[in-house]
């Protein structure tokens, strides 16, 4: 099972060598805002983290529509060439990331976009790999694995027909 | 007029706030929270509409309505073509249903209908195909829900807990379907008191059958309310003399700053569009402390892109079937 404050610290660790850059993180809501907090807190930085809630940037709205209850972006500062962690919680198809990337580019043109996330799982289907991992995980195409939290931080494991 | 039970139908059109319960009007003001962010970025876009095809097909001028679906739907990166036209009373019915069968076949898929007759915006909901959607923007006397809404969102911005709200809807009720739109959703969210004023002659006969409590006083009218909506007097819409002259109107129902001192001190002044300055509201008033006028307007949109996003997800995975 995965020790999910290892993988933190190991997310943490991976992230030391972009202090220099300065960095802004920006969590994608639900589970990766709650990463972010906690990686925004372990490096010691100052400026304020951003969220993004990507519901309007899906590609899948044509056949799920749209969520209910949609969680508003928030980019406190300018991201005009600074560098970006982009935070989530699981890396699985990639999609999730491209459509947050899109929504970036709505906001700014940014120096540079690095990717953290907790957990890495298989089964991509667009070019996304992470530039800073907690932990990597082998799953069956049809389990499902969720972030819970934020307090405390934990991990579930779902056979898709839950 | 008659709405199919068949629940479907409900979510693949938006045509009145009477079907809509306090729990669903609260879903689509919390969307329509989430796209007010939208306005305020650099690039007021987002991709959610790509590639869809909305039809704005107004029968009767409009300003405000028009340019802020245009704007929701472009906000939602749709294409809009804007139809403006004026219908006589001879070519009612069929040939509104032919323009309608015309544009679907350039494969339209969202509708945005103003008319001047009640039920217009229902009739082309029920000829349309499945995949298509149809959004009233005003029909006849009926019903605004677009407005209705927005208007809810703007008193929750400002006023919060319905429950805990008195509302004043102030003038010409009898001609106005943005006052009935307002009164269903006020009466669905569960408003503590909703009140018509104004001179009987301009309230409906049997108002209170809505659940509202009707004042012919401006005094008592508004003592107290924390809200106070004031209508456009409707000339257009009305036949004979049902007000004396307009002089009088304003000097006994004008909204001036005299009187809104009855309201709570922390009132908000509301008014849909386009206002007759001077008839039913004083300059001083309209562009005073606590009008709220202007971010009606600004609400408008996201509210309108709320509408349009829900109504298009809503056949999400049915695909055309033309």
């Amino acid at each position: 099972m995965i020790d999910v404050e290892e993988a933190l610290a190991r997310v943490i660790d991976g992230a030391r060598s972009f202090r220099e850059r300065k960095p802004v993180l920006i969590g994608i809501h639900t589970g990766g805002v709650w990463i972010a907090e906690r990686l925004h807190k372990g490096l010691g930085l100052v400026e304020p983290l951003g969220t993004l809630d990507i519901s309007f940037y899906r590609d899948d709205f044509s056949r799920v529509g749209i969520h209910p209850q949609v969680k508003t972006s928030h980019l406190p500062i300018p991201l005009d060439g600074r560098h970006i962690i982009l935070v989530d919680d699981v890396l699985h198809t990639g999609r999730t990331i491209r459509a947050a990337m899109n929504e970036i580019f709505d906001f700014a043109r940014p120096a540079s976009i690095a990717l953290a996330v907790l957990i890495v799982r298989d089964g991509r289907e667009l070019p996304v790999q992470p530039d800073i991992a907690g932990v990597a995980i082998s799953l069956k195409p049809w389990q499902h694995i969720k972030l819970t939290g934020p307090d405390p931080l934990g991990i579930r494991i779902m056979e898709k027909s839950e | 007029m008659a709405i199919e039970p068949d629940n479907a139908y409900h979510l693949r059109h938006f045509l009145t706030t009477e079907d809509l319960s306090g729990g669903a009007i609260g879903e689509i003001l919390d969307t329509a929270e989430s796209f007010i962010s939208v306005g305020e970025r650099e690039i007021k876009k987002v991709p959610l509409l790509r590639g869809k095809t909305i039809v704005n097909l107004f029968f009767e001028a409009s300003t405000r309505t028009r340019t802020t679906f245009e704007i929701a739907g472009k906000r939602l990166s749709a294409d809009i073509i804007n139809i403006n036209t004026s219908v006589s009373s001879t070519q009612k019915g069929e040939s509104l249903l032919d323009t309608v069968r015309n544009l679907e076949a350039m494969h339209t898929d969202l509708f945005v209908v103003r008319h001047p007759l009640s039920g217009a915006a229902d009739l082309i909901a029920r000829s349309v195909p499945k995949h298509v959607h149809v959004v009233n923007a005003g029909d006849g006397r009926h019903a605004h829900p677009t407005q209705g809404l927005l208007d809810m969102f703007t008193i929750r911005r400002y006023k919060g807990d319905f429950r805990r709200l008195t509302v004043a809807i102030v003038g010409d009720v009898l001609h106005s379907r943005v006052a009935r739109s307002q009164i269903h959703a006020l009466t669905a969210l569960g408003t503590k008191e909703v009140r018509v004023v104004g001179p009987r002659s301009l309230l409906p006969a049997a108002v209170e059958s809505l659940g509202v409590s009707a004042h012919t006083d401006m005094e008592t009218g508004l003592a107290g309310a924390d809200v106070v909506i004031m209508l456009r007097l409707q000339f257009e819409r009305m036949s004979g003399a049902l007000i004396p002259s307009a002089g009088e109107y304003f000097s006994l129902y004008g909204l001036t700053r005299e009187r809104l001192a009855r309201a709570d001190k922390d009132a908000i002044v509301m008014h849909p569009g386009p206002m007759n300055r001077g008839l039913e509201i004083a300059s001083d008033v309209a562009d005073g402390p606590q009008s709220v006028i202007l971010p009606q307007v600004t609400n408008g949109i996201a509210v309108r892109m709320a509408i349009l996003a829900r109504l298009a997800g809503a056949s999400a995975g049915e695909g055309r079937t033309s």
